[in-house]
């Protein structure tokens, strides 16, 4: 479950070489330069209808119009929501089980065999059993994002968990440490980092699942029903608009969630893999 | 070797795996006999068993599973074509490296089902969102884990295959590719999970009468449940089956074979 995509390592290879920091803005800023301006060229040359492929100018627009009329945050708050709260949901359960089955075999044997049936069904494919169970809105979003992202939080806290040396555990024993230290002290710390790592992954499935949730849902707001209710109207700027802050959240979480999550408790227990 | 494998099957945790999928099949069944929810809701499972047997007989699941397939397969083959050497440019050429990594950066974060209504506008209903969406989901892990597996490779390796005087072609095809060989596989394998996700989501959206997603989603129009099940159970097993069969295999005949499984792991 340890991958290279995941795990913002994009940072390793800028690092290289002596460079102001201008020249490294520059060199970030370059591919997006000329991607932007190949599309402005096939926009404005008129080859596609300009609904289908707006300008980059209108995009903006768009994009400062709806944020400043509301609408915008309005969507991304109430996607965040359900984000998290499903997340929650997951990361409650899945860590429960999962450190439940790494300690007892008896519970190892109920759960694994349901868990691994599932995980391997894409969660969307669930999507219209729980659309037909708990009719449309927020209910069967938030429960499939959760239901979804709890696979991985499970199995990776069951592998950290058995992950956990064994002669940590008996020369605790043996120092006297009864159970409740144990878990506290050698059981959760030594499996921590694959806990992190099912988080994270639990939390990109999470996010990746969510906005064709919300797409399929019919929810009232959020980002994917903007995305989705704006093809109904050839809105190509409002749809575009939409990934735009998609891919900024996304970006955001990367930065502010993964990254520091990583560094406050895998690199300060030094237990980078 | 042989029984070793019989004593495993008979191992107490497989039986008591066994008992609690009985346990869960039964619970489940005392469930949608008891009447509690509407029988539309939760068919028993002999309803959807026999749903899936008709629907096997009769070829239309086979046809879905078939359209299903063929849009995996075609995404997923563009997405290796063009990842790979992407991938194993960005690991040998600077430029590349850096005109490509932030544009990789943020397209990644944006799930690739969000793009489906654009590409409907953009490309009509129909075969060929589905095959881009599988597409944009593969070719990411795919591009980025060769690159890192090309990065990856022992630069002692190169020197020494150099210093024995290998060309740039033999080193190429003998110490780079078998040196990323373990990321590039990680790769295929992520590339093909995120595929066989992102086809499903996208039949769903961009309904085209066949393929797995579409069905369970057109069934719930008409309240189908067994239907609903059915298909998801095919689902799981294509992705089971082809996690274990094809990739298991792959990464025997390469990985284990050189020595590499445990990078593999990383």
């Amino acid at each position: 479950m340890h991958n290279v995509i995941d795990h913002g390592q994009f940072g390793a290879a800028t690092a290289a070489g002596e460079e102001s920091p201008l020249q490294l803005a520059w060199r970030n800023a370059c591919p997006f330069v000329v991607v932007g301006a190949s599309w402005e060229v096939v926009a404005h040359l008129g080859i596609f209808p300009a609904q289908f492929f707006p300008t980059l100018e209108s995009i903006v627009a768009r994009f400062a119009q709806l944020t400043a009329s509301g609408v915008l945050p309005h969507h991304a708050f109430d996607t965040l929501v359900r984000l998290v709260v499903g997340f929650a949901l997951a990361a409650c359960a899945g860590v429960t089980a999962g450190v439940l089955m790494g300690r007892s075999r008896r519970i190892e044997d109920i759960l694994l065999p349901l868990v691994s049936i599932g995980a391997p069904i894409p969660g969307l494919a669930y999507a219209p059993l729980f659309l037909l169970w708990f009719g449309p809105g927020n209910i069967p979003a938030v429960a499939l994002v959760g239901f979804v992202s709890a696979f991985p939080i499970i199995y990776n806290s069951w592998t950290g968990v058995k992950a956990v040396k064994e002669i940590w555990l008996r020369s605790a024993q043996a120092m006297g440490a009864d159970d409740r230290r144990l878990f506290r002290y050698v059981v959760l710390p030594g499996a921590l980092p694959y806990i992190v790592t099912g988080l994270r992954l639990g939390l990109a499935q999470a996010w990746r699942i969510l906005v064709a949730v919300e797409m399929l849902a019919a929810v009232p707001w959020g980002l994917g029903w903007l995305i989705f209710g704006a093809q109904e109207f050839l809105n190509t700027d409002v749809m575009l608009a939409g990934i735009t802050v998609i891919a900024l959240i996304g970006l955001a979480l990367e930065k502010f969630v993964f990254q520091p999550l990583e560094n406050f408790t895998v690199v300060r227990w030094g237990m980078m893999t | 070797m042989m029984r070793a494998a019989v004593s495993s099957l008979w191992s107490p945790s497989l039986r008591r795996g066994a008992l609690s999928m009985l346990v869960v099949a039964a619970l489940y069944e005392a469930l949608a006999r008891s009447g509690y929810f509407p029988q539309a809701l939760t068919p028993t499972l002999g309803a959807v068993a026999f749903t899936l047997v008709a629907s096997l007989r009769d070829g239309t699941m086979f046809f879905h599973a078939a359209a299903t397939l063929y849009r995996v397969v075609i995404g997923f083959g563009f997405a290796v074509a063009i990842g790979i050497p992407l991938g194993v440019m960005m690991g040998r050429f600077r430029p590349v490296e850096n005109f490509v990594l932030p544009l990789t950066s943020a397209l990644m974060p944006i799930p690739s089902l969000a793009w489906v209504p654009v590409f409907i506008l953009w490309f009509g209903l129909g075969n060929t969102v589905s095959v881009l969406i599988v597409f944009y989901a593969a070719l990411f892990p795919m591009m980025l884990n060769t690159w890192s597996g090309v990065r990856s490779v022992n630069p002692i390796w190169l020197r020494a295959a150099g210093a024995m005087g290998a060309s740039e072609r033999a080193l190429f095809w003998k110490v780079i590719i078998p040196g990323a060989s373990p990321f590039i596989i990680a790769g295929l394998r992520q590339s093909f999970l995120r595929s066989w996700i992102a086809v499903i989501g996208a039949e769903m959206l961009a309904g085209s009468d066949w393929g797995l997603g579409w069905v369970i989603f057109d069934a719930k129009q008409f309240l189908d449940a067994d239907m609903m099940l059915a298909s998801l159970a095919v689902i799981g097993a294509i992705g089971f089956l082809s996690e274990r069969l094809i990739f298991g295999s792959v990464e025997r005949a390469t990985i284990y074979r050189w020595g590499m499984a445990r990078s593999a792991r990383g």
